[in-house]
């Protein structure tokens, strides 16, 4: 059970980052866990730097269990000043591992707060938990770059 | 004998849990880290006892065939397991082996009955020919459904599809603070439009028994069609459907110590004959041509295909397991329960009951928050300790809002469980604020 509830997992939780919604935005996207009832309210906006599209800002609201909430934190904590491309890789590495089952703990040195949740791949029904804020995000990203910004 | 051991009267029928789960062997095994089960979810689902399993497996290996079809001895047996348990199932609620559909669960027995309005009003609008008396059920703009706002998605949906379809208007008797009905609005919201009453007896979520009388004698006044949704009643108490003043009555073997795959719909004579086919294929018919066919009577109208033969032998041994408790004693030993978990659950900080707090017309599911603490990480911590609950909207999500939180926590203990089952869930409930910081 400590597998779960990391205590960085339980921090963010109760200090979210990040967490409201704030103005610029290119997409806003309205997730759910229809299973639990969680949601999420998520905001993008991008900014193209020196032909780099960065990704500028993340807001949320939301609301859901210790796993989704503070995996929003983190997604906001991870992604947020980083380059749109490195931020879609680093989703594909937290995807990855919180789908192994347990196999993969993460690399701390890359994925920062973000391996507090390797435990959660060993509960198949928190997955979905975890990512509901990632979809949320992805799915915000595919908005927004429609057109001309891909 | 020594006085000391004599049974007090008051406990004559009282259900010997120990004795009882040695019919139940996942009762005995353990999960996360060799931990004793304590099973609290059978609201969603109860375990299934030997005499159960038994049933089904004595029948495919003496008797399996396909029911009413073929000329040998097999299929003359298995029809008559099957017809036998359709007989011993109708009994247990009062009612003729002929008034008894078997479908797959309740929510099929439910979305039988709204179809029957759908298909109806469709037909009636082509011409095409339909059972007599089936003008009762077209429905059109200007005709009402009536539900409540308690009710399972499996109550909610099927109606909000059949008014999509007709033209009809959903409403619903609001629920109050404390979970129960606001039957205050009743003789507002019933009135000649209102041709569908379809409402719970007792409450997945809060565990709220409903006034079914009460509620179908307003309802047959203004002339509509009553409908129960008696998935969490006919489990936990007696019932006889005669007696409710009902047009049809739902409800799932699964939650009733029996199989899965299996779900009951008892209706009146008269709703049978007027409901048209809802599934449509072999074994409902009664003449088939090229251009048209015609049904057979009910209940065989409504039971198309080669039906769970097996399922229904589990559910009538189920049935005879369950009067042999007694349904009057399941319905005691979980009253029981229901108020010393509620009691217990008065003691602890930040711990709120969600709907009826006191025992009055009140079964055994308890929902209750915890103080800064999603619903699912309860469940996940109290798994952690064993016990089995469930979390989320619990399929009333409408339910939920109307209480003003976004999920609960749900305790649904059964005739397996004991007041040491709900020590251990307190106990564990307990600390569960302390994992998260709260002291």
């Amino acid at each position: 059970m400590q597998d779960l509830y990391q205590e960085i997992i339980l921090d963010h939780y109760r200090n979210p980052q990040g967490r409201g919604l704030r103005e610029p935005f290119e997409a806003q996207v309205h997730h759910v866990n229809p299973t639990c009832g969680d949601e999420i309210d998520l905001r993008l906006h991008l900014k193209t730097r020196d032909g780099v599209v960065v990704v500028e800002d993340v807001s949320y609201e939301g609301q859901g269990c210790s796993i989704s909430q503070a995996s929003a934190s983190v997604l906001f904590d991870s992604v947020v000043g980083h380059p749109l491309d490195e931020a879609l890789a680093f989703l594909d590495r937290f995807q990855e591992m919180l789908q192994s089952k347990g196999a993969l703990q993460g690399d701390e040195e890359i994925m920062g707060d973000a391996v507090a949740f390797a435990g959660v791949s060993k509960y198949p029904a928190r997955v979905k938990c975890a990512l509901l804020p990632w979809m949320a995000w992805k799915d915000a990203v595919v908005r927004a770059t429609e057109g001309d910004m891909t | 004998m020594s006085a000391i051991q004599q049974v007090p009267t008051s406990r004559d029928h009282a259900i010997d849990v120990a004795r009882l789960r040695e019919q139940f062997p996942i009762l005995h095994r353990t999960v996360r880290d060799e931990q004793r089960l304590i099973y609290l979810d059978s609201g969603a689902t109860s375990q299934k006892p030997l005499a159960v399993l038994d049933a089904e497996r004595d029948y495919y290996l003496t008797s399996n065939a396909a029911v009413h079809r073929g000329a040998h001895q097999l299929a003359e047996e298995a029809t008559e397991a099957y017809e036998g348990s359709r007989a011993r199932i109708a009994a247990f609620v009062g009612a003729r082996a002929e008034q008894l559909v078997f479908t797959r669960n309740a929510t099929e027995s439910l979305n039988l009955l709204a179809y029957a309005f759908s298909n109806t009003s469709d037909k009636a609008r082509t011409g095409a020919p339909r059972p007599d008396g089936s003008d009762r059920l077209v429905i059109g703009p200007g005709d009402e459904i009536l539900i409540t706002e308690m009710e399972h998605h499996a109550n909610l949906i099927p109606w909000q599809e059949v008014c999509a379809k007709t033209g009809a208007t959903l409403r619903w008797i609001p629920l109050t603070p404390d979970g129960r009905l606001d039957l205050g609005r009743l003789p507002e919201l019933l009135t000649s439009r209102t041709r569908v009453v379809s409402f719970v007896h007792q409450s997945n979520l809060v565990g709220t028994i409903n006034p079914v009388r009460e509620i179908a004698r307003a309802a047959r006044d203004v002339g509509a069609w009553v409908f129960l949704d008696a998935c969490q009643s006919v489990p936990h108490m007696p019932i006889d459907v005669n007696e409710l003043g009902v047009d049809a009555v739902a409800w799932s073997g699964h939650k009733m110590l029996g199989p899965t795959g299996i779900g009951c719909l008892w209706a009146t004579d008269e709703l049978l004959y007027s409901m048209p086919p809802f599934i449509s294929g072999g074994s409902m018919i009664e003449v088939v041509t090229m251009e048209a066919s015609t049904f057979a009577d009910p209940p065989k109208r409504f039971e198309a295909g080669v039906p769970m033969v097996a399922q229904a032998v589990g559910l009538s041994a189920a049935c005879d397991v369950l009067d042999t408790l007694g349904m009057d004693a399941v319905a005691a030993h979980e009253a029981d329960l229901t108020a010393y978990a509620l009691a217990q659950l008065d003691g602890l900080v930040g711990v709120r009951v969600v709907g009826p707090a006191s025992t009055e017309m009140r079964g055994s599911a308890i929902s209750f928050v915890v103080e800064g603490v999603h619903p699912h990480d309860v469940g996940q911590i109290l798994d952690s300790r064993g016990i089995a609950v469930r979390v989320g909207h619990q399929c009333a999500w409408p339910a939920c809002r109307a209480l003003g939180v976004p999920a609960t926590t749900r305790i649904s203990p059964y005739v397996y469980n004991d007041r040491s089952d709900i020590d251990a869930f307190i106990e564990a409930l307990d600390g569960v604020r302390g994992v998260f910081g709260f002291h």
